[in-house]
């Protein structure tokens, strides 16, 4: 086994990525009615290659909404969506995915009862054989997705583990790690970091900075500003439905941002709320303060 | 590399027993070895060629059958149409060729072609009014059941075919599908043989096919399975129409066996089907099982079924057995699956 590891270093099947900088997605005014309920309206922005957009909104602000869009899993209703400039409608996962744009959902599209290898690989499985003895080639799929790991940083036992086996940050990895190995030009992260812990968030903030890296167009979406800003380049706000800006980092600060994204005023009153019914020195009232200010 | 090194030395702990335990058809094997021993050492005929001959034809119709519900369980459904299919697909050649006088295989091509569509028309229907598929194959099994009942009275007026083997070119499907040779002195029929080949033909496409790992996908996780580009519409009405096929594999078998087919035949085993599928360590839930396991299921089913005619038990005790041996799988295959999604 660890010969056969060793001979391979990581296949990739990176597909050629324009320069960094480059709009792979432009969205324009775009919006998405469910029969009379608008549930997203107006949204620009774009993602760039080698450049992390991030999409901030608290619960209900059209996150889900809006990623679908990108995704393939509904089609947009209003404005214009422009893959590498030509104007395209995405009506299923499979065609956003020929375009190179992958999607890692929360709940991570993993099958948890499934080793992980096969997980890996699923909806794009390696074949060899001709006719009706084509199979799958199970050898280069486990040492494929051995090396791939490896290279994300993730050192596992045994690929044969059925994926439900690994803590949520390692899952989070391999969904990202089969992603980018599976050419994917645009990366939708959709709240990759909602359900981990602190040093977990960490490790996955740095695989989206490794994507980007690579020169992937990375699309995450959050609703912790603290999350989003370090790795971010441009940032688009969204609430109730509706977008409140497209910024790049430049004209941004965290404090901006955090304040923007919680409603600047609205925050500001909830805090002085809690200090009155908590008193000053409660330790909720005190960090809710420390953030609006 | 020192972590693929590290790794390996890792991977090394777990034993081949280990491995073997994991193994989702495992529970089966034990059973079925235990079986087979408590009935050659308890009675005199279990174990001689004849006495086996029997008990491999019961269990390969059954089998069969287990196997394709074994398929569509891993795969997240149900199909209760199935033991009427078996049935209904035997009454249409026996119709359209004793009382239509229509060539024998065109009828059975007739048949193969209806059984699909309804087939067909299951997975549609769940997949396109997201209806659980207990309620709508519940609601197949019925319109079967009704049709093989009263359609077979209106057409031919009586609920059973006969004169079967005086249709012409009758011998020529015999042989494909109700023959025997003669192994070591016992019968072995033509049945035990498409079982076999179903077996290994659907333990192949399970675990070394594209389709095999779709099957797992849609039936462990279907919104995961969709989103990462796995077809779970083709891949759930392919099911269906691979257990309705299957059960026109075994209306022939059943046909050019006996030559004959009742109205009421395959009525009341769908339930069998899943209890063998379920034996063989598939999960009520979908996303993990075996054919393998579901044909050891069946043989399991066969073995005792016969062994208790040769003991001069009440057969009727059969029922009680099945009972047991369901629920003694449920709770080991509950246990397995805790064990797979969480232990290290």
């Amino acid at each position: 086994m660890s010969t056969k590891t060793e001979a391979k270093s990581p296949v990739t099947n990176v597909v050629e990525l324009p320069p960094v900088g480059t709009a792979i997605i432009e969205v324009k005014d775009i919006g998405k009615r469910y029969g009379n309920i608008i549930a997203l309206s107006d949204v620009t922005t774009s993602v760039r290659a080698g450049e992390v957009t991030c999409v901030l909104g608290d619960n209900g602000a059209g996150k889900s909404t809006f990623i679908k869009v990108l995704a393939g899993a509904h089609e947009h209703s209003d404005g214009e969506l422009l893959i590498d400039g030509e104007s395209q409608h995405l009506s299923s996962p499979r065609g956003a995915l020929e375009l190179g744009i992958a999607t890692v959902y929360q709940d991570l599209a993993v099958v948890s009862l499934m080793p992980v290898w096969r997980n890996f690989f699923l909806g794009s499985e390696l074949t060899k054989g001709v006719g009706p003895f084509r199979r799958l080639d199970v050898d280069a799929m486990k040492s494929i997705t051995k090396s791939e790991l490896a290279a994300m940083g993730i050192d596992l036992r045994d690929v044969e583990q059925p994926i439900g086996t690994l803590s949520g940050g390692e899952r989070q990895c391999v969904a990202i790690a089969r992603a980018v190995y599976f050419g994917a030009r645009v990366l939708i992260l959709d709240e990759p970091t909602a359900a981990l812990g602190v040093k977990q968030s960490g490790v996955v903030l740095k695989y989206i900075a490794k994507a980007r890296d690579r020169g992937l167009g990375v699309v995450f979406i959050t609703h912790n500003p603290h999350h989003a800003y370090p790795v971010g380049d441009r940032f688009m706000l969204l609430r109730r439905g509706k977008s409140m800006g497209d910024f790049p980092k430049a004209e941004m600060t965290l404090e901006e941002l955090t304040s923007m994204m919680a409603g600047g005023t609205e925050l500001e009153s909830i805090a002085h709320e809690l200090e009155k019914t908590m008193g000053a020195d409660s330790e909720v009232a005190k960090t809710m303060k420390a953030e609006v200010t | 590399m020192t972590t693929a090194t590290l790794a390996d030395e890792r991977i090394a702990r777990t034993s081949t027993l280990a491995k073997l335990l994991k193994r989702p058809e495992i529970g089966a094997l034990v059973a079925a070895i235990a079986i087979f021993a408590f009935f050659a050492a308890t009675t005199d005929v279990f174990a001689t060629p004849s006495g086996a001959s029997t008990w491999l034809r019961g269990a390969s119709t059954i089998g069969i059958m287990s196997v394709a519900v074994a398929l569509l369980m891993i795969g997240g459904e149900f199909d209760l149409s199935a033991g009427a299919m078996t049935g209904f697909t035997g009454l249409v050649v026996g119709v359209l060729t004793t009382e239509y006088g229509l060539n024998i295989w065109a009828a059975i091509v007739v048949s193969l072609v209806l059984a699909l569509s309804i087939g067909a028309i299951n997975g549609i229907l769940v997949m396109k009014t997201g209806l659980p598929s207990f309620i709508v194959t519940l609601g197949t099994f019925f319109v079967l059941q009704g049709i093989d009942l009263a359609g077979t009275k209106a057409l031919i007026g009586q609920v059973a075919i006969q004169g079967m083997s005086n249709v012409p070119y009758y011998d020529q499907a015999k042989n494909l599908f109700g023959s025997t040779v003669t192994i070591n002195g016992g019968l072995v029929y033509a049945s035990v043989f498409w079982w076999i080949g179903v077996t290994l033909l659907a333990t192949w496409v399970l675990l070394r096919t594209k389709t095999g790992n779709w099957i797992f996908s849609v039936g462990g996780a279907q919104l995961s399975a969709r989103q990462i580009g796995v077809p779970v519409f083709k891949t759930k009405v392919g099911l269906f129409m691979t257990t309705a096929g299957a059960g026109w594999l075994v209306g022939m078998l059943l046909l050019f066996t006996t030559s004959t087919v009742q109205s009421n035949t395959g009525v009341g085993q769908e339930f069998i089907y899943i209890i063998c599928a379920v034996v063989g360590g598939c999960l009520m839930t979908g996303g993990y099982g075996s054919a393998i396991g579901a044909a050891l299921g069946a043989l399991i089913y066969g073995m005792v079924n016969q062994g208790i005619v040769y003991s001069g038990w009440d057969n009727n005790w059969l029922k009680a057995f099945l009972g047991v041996m369901l629920l003694a799988a449920v709770l080991l295959n509950e246990w397995v699956r805790k064990r797979a999604e969480t232990a290290k």
